[in-house]
Parts: C-alpha cells; sequence; structure tokens
C-alpha cells in the first residue's frame, strides 16, 4: 500500500471513529469523510456520487453487477468471455445453473475480443455483457468504447429488452412469468454492460461517460490501495437488486456500516494512480517491452502470452516451455524476486491458467505461464537482476525435464 | 530446492535395465525413472529421475530417490512398499491438494518394475 495512502486512511481508526450513520459529531465527521470519497472518486469516474457503491471488493462489486441485474429477470442471456476473472466467470457459471442462457466470447490468438463478435451475440433476450477492461493475467486491454457502441447501436434499434422496473409505473407490465413485457418505447433498456476495471486504475482511462458503460468495477488493493474494499459504479437509472439485506447504506444496494479507513483510502489511491497515470505509464512501457524483449532474446523456447502492445504497461506474461510455472516461482522467490503463474494451478483444482486456454494455447503452455508485474517501485535495474538469475533457473529445470515441446 | 538423483540428457545404451513414465502434458506433470537391477540379489543398483511438473512432483522424485538409494540400494520388493504417505512424510509433509496428482515417483517406479518384470 503507498504510504501515502496509508496516511489518508489514518485518522479513521481511532481518532474519527465515529460510525457514519450516526447524527453525533463523531458521526457527521465519517459521514463526511465516507461523502468526500464518494464525490473525488466521483469525479475521476466522470460520474455523479449517487451512483459509486462502496462494497468490500472487486468480487462482491461484480457479483452485485451480475446478479444485482440478472435478480430482476427469471430467465434470460448474459454476454461476457472466456478469459474473464473468476468473480465473473463463475458468477455466469451460477446463472446457467439458475437457467440463465450464456455466450462466452472468445478472445482470439492475442487475447482481444473483437466487437463484432459482441455485437453477433446479441439477442433480443440480452439482458446484461460483462467484459473486462483489461485482463488480469495477461494485461490485454478490450476495446470497451467499440463494445459499448456496438451495444447503443443495438439498444437504438429497439430490438433489445425492456424493464418495466425502469419505467414510470403503468408505462410497461410483465408476462404470467414475471418477465417484463414490451413497451411502446422505440429504445431498448437492455442489455446493460458492466465491466471489471479492477486492473486499469492507473493505466487506462475511467472516465465512465467516454468508456459508454452502465456498470464498472474496481478495488481498492491493485491500485496501493486497502485491501477489502472496492466500489460499483452503476449508472443513475439502473435498477439493481442487493445482494445483501440489512439497513440502508449504500442506497439499500449494499447495507452494512460502511468501512469508513478503507474508503478514505480507496480514494486517496485512485486520486494517486490518476495524477500519476500518464508519466508512470510511459515509464513502465518501456521497462515492459525492454523486459519482454530480453526475456523473448535470452531465454529459448520462450513465448509471449497476449497482444504485444494492446496490454497493460505493468504486465509481461510469458511461457517458458519445458520448464513448470510453479517451480520457476519457488526458484526466483528464493532469488529474491516475487512473481506468479498467473494460472491457478495454487488453487483446489491445480487446472492449468483459464486464460492462456482462452487464447487457444495448448495445455502445457499454460503449465509453464509466468506473470510479471511490474510497479512504482520497479526499476530496469530491477530487470536486469531478472534476466541475470532467470536464465539459470530455467537451464536448471531444463536439466531434469523429461519434455521437449516444440515451439 | 536442490534436487538430487536426477539424470541428465538421455541414458547411455545399457545404463539402465527399464524405466518408467506416468504424467502428461496436459495435467501438468510428467516423471519419467530409469532403474539398474542387480540379478543376483534384487537390489537396485541406480535410479534416476527426470520431471516436469510443480515443486512437489520435483520434490517427491527427489525424495524417492534418496529413501531407495540410501544404504547402498533397496530390494525392488521393499521399494515396491513405499507408498506416497511415505514419500510426503520424508519431505516433512505435504498440503492435502498436492498428495493425489503430485506424487508420482512410486507409480513411475511401479511401472519401471513392472517393464523390468516382463523384460526377464
Amino acid at each position: 500500500m503507498d504510504k501515502r495512502v496509508k496516511k489518508a486512511m489514518e485518522p479513521y481508526w481511532t481518532e474519527n471513529f465515529g460510525n457514519p450513520n450516526a447524527i453525533y459529531k463523531e458521526g457527521l465527521i465519517a459521514r463526511s469523510a465516507v461523502e468526500t470519497a464518494r464525490e473525488d472518486i466521483a469525479k475521476i469516474l466522470g460520474a455523479r456520487a449517487k451512483e459509486i457503491i462502496f462494497t468490500n471488493g472487486g468480487t462482491e462489486s461484480d457479483n452485485l453487477a451480475i446478479f444485482g441485474v440478472v435478480k430482476n429477470f427469471k430467465s434470460g442471456h448474459i454476454i461476457t468471455t472466456k478469459f474473464e476473472h473468476h468473480a465473473v466467470l463463475n458468477s455466469c457459471k451460477q446463472l446457467e445453473k439458475e437457467g440463465f442462457e450464456v455466450t462466452y466470447l472468445d478472445v482470439g490468438k492475442e487475447g482481444v475480443v473483437n466487437p463484432k463478435d459482441v455485437e453477433k451475440a446479441l439477442r433480443p433476450e440480452t439482458i446484461l455483457v460483462s467484459i473486462m477492461y483489461a485482463n488480469n493475467e495477461i494485461g490485454t486491454v478490450q476495446p470497451i468504447r467499440e463494445i459499448a457502441k456496438a451495444i447503443r447501436i443495438f439498444k437504438k434499434s429497439g430490438r433489445g429488452k425492456l424493464l418495466s422496473l425502469s419505467l414510470p409505473a403503468g408505462e410497461a407490465g410483465t408476462d404470467e412469468e414475471g418477465n417484463p413485457t414490451e413497451s411502446k418505447f422505440s429504445s431498448s433498456v437492455f442489455p446493460y454492460f458492466h465491466t471489471d476495471a479492477c486492473q486499469a486504475p492507473g493505466y487506462l482511462d475511467l472516465n465512465v461517460e467516454r468508456l459508454g458503460v452502465d456498470l464498472l468495477t474496481i478495488n481498492g488493493s491493485k491500485i496501493y490501495g486497502p485491501k477489502g474494499i472496492g466500489l460499483l459504479y452503476a449508472k443513475n437509472g439502473i435498477k439493481l437488486e442487493p445482494l445483501l439485506y440489512g439497513g440502508e447504506q449504500e442506497k439499500k444496494i449494499r447495507p452494512g456500516t460502511e468501512n469508513v479507513p478503507a474508503i478514505v483510502g480507496l480514494a486517496e489511491a485512485l486520486k494517486i494512480a490518476e495524477q500519476e497515470r500518464e508519466k508512470e505509464s510511459a515509464r513502465l512501457v518501456k521497462l515492459r517491452d525492454y523486459f519482454i524483449n530480453r526475456l523473448l532474446g535470452e531465454i529459448p523456447k520462450t513465448v509471449l502470452n497476449g497482444h504485444p502492445t494492446q496490454r497493460l504497461p505493468n504486465n509481461i506474461n510469458v511461457s517458458i516451455l519445458d520448464a513448470e510455472g510453479e517451480s520457476i516461482v519457488l526458484y526466483l522467490d528464493e532469488a529474491g524476486v516475487a512473481c506468479s503463474t498467473g494460472s491457478a494451478c495454487t488453487s483446489e483444482s491445480l487446472e492449468p491458467s483459464h486464460v492462456i486456454l482462452a487464447i487457444g494455447k495448448p495445455r502445457a503452455y499454460a503449465h509453464g505461464a509466468m506473470r510479471f508485474s511490474l510497479g512504482r517501485s520497479t526499476t530496469k535495474k530491477d530487470i536486469d537482476y531478472v534476466i541475470k538469475v532467470l536464465p539459470d533457473i530455467i537451464k536448471k529445470l531444463r536439466m531434469f525435464s523429461p519434455v521437449n515441446i516444440s515451439v | 530446492m536442490r534436487p538430487r538423483g536426477f539424470l541428465l540428457g538421455e541414458p547411455k545404451e545399457g545404463e539402465f535395465d527399464s524405466y518408467g513414465e506416468v504424467g502428461s502434458l496436459a495435467c501438468g506433470d510428467i516423471i519419467k525413472v530409469w532403474i539398474k537391477v542387480d540379478k543376483e540379489t534384487d537390489k537396485i543398483k541406480d535410479f534416476k529421475w527426470q520431471t516436469w511438473g510443480c515443486a512437489t512432483a520435483i520434490a517427491s522424485a527427489s525424495a524417492f530417490a534418496e529413501m531407495i538409494m540410501k544404504n547402498g540400494g533397496m530390494k525392488v520388493e521393499e521399494a515396491m512398499n513405499i507408498k506416497p504417505k511415505d514419500i510426503a512424510d520424508y519431505l516433512g509433509g505435504l498440503p492435502a491438494r498436492k498428495f493425489h496428482c503430485s506424487i508420482l515417483a512410486d507409480k513411475a517406479f511401479k511401472k519401471a518394475v513392472e517393464n523390468y518384470r516382463n523384460k526377464k
């Protein structure tokens, strides 16, 4: 976490510990901190303060966006991609069990969704499109604006669904199954467009108007902010059903006493990320490309996963063949380098990365996938160090590896 | 972090009596083992392995090699009795989810012995 963030949070642990829902002085101080944070965040997103809902993190925000929209329906169609974060993917899988239809779009060899594929997948019964802004494993940036445009054109043509809930009483009804019926309006209300933007702050434009999204997820821990805090932007007029029931906090959409220090921290982290975005991105793009070139040039049988340039400035993901990801991670850890396989190999299933498989690479490539993330403190010296130690580690692992995969 | 008992490159002609292999590229672990057996005593004279896989797969192969080669080599029958749990205990315990999929040395060894017995 950024020290500036920690400093901003400090007064709200013990000094100003009030419950923001109370009307005594301490409560008002806490309330003011929460609302200031909300306004600061709204400004960065180009949104209105009332469109920001605080949650406990990215996973909850994704779940709220998906189930919160879908709960208004008994059936319907959802479009997402094959390489979403599990918070979205597993939510969609659950909805399939509940009778919803889901289209999982291909992401091509480079890991970038084609807006034309979204266009083709749209149906009259589509209620939600959820496509991530940037992939968390391979860092590829998705054409969110173009996808939003395709959805907008579809809606304007009136081919989409209308929901009675978002219309004044009497404007539309529901059929015997409780699904909204068509109305006299020519432009459709659905589908809503959600994007998981957890990887984006600090690197990509977050303006929701320019992006053209209805719902957007951000979390704290990816942006040098606190863990256990996130937000969902929900455009004014979007009808969301809560996942939790309780008090009236966050417009009853997310009840529970607000996590005041974390909310303040999230706002501070987002402000810093936005302030430093251009300069830091430019610095990291150079480092990223330098790192990729040296990895591919100096370690034989290494391939880059994902589009070479349409990717986050801080992401490097390569498959190093004939060596396995976890062993590389542990040897690098011993050498003082923290990186990850980017695969779920540490999870219960031990399945290789669904992202690497989604870009059409064989399973053996997925098992050798390595993800390096650059950060604010990463320098060229750090990269040179990795390039100094990594080739020997790979040589060692290949030395006792019985496989010889052809590139 | 310092695996022992692995084979560098391809074995030489006649260096071993038999070999066994388990796992697949798809599942993420492959282990190959080679054995040389003393025909008189049925003791394992040499055992070498190669592994592509996670740390547990590598460590369990290395541990298995140590277990059967200490004191000048175990008898084949005795080595056949080594269970995944014995390897895990030798390593000081392993996470439960790594147990079944990653301890492959004993299985590869059994295949090698099977091949050896069939050859005779």
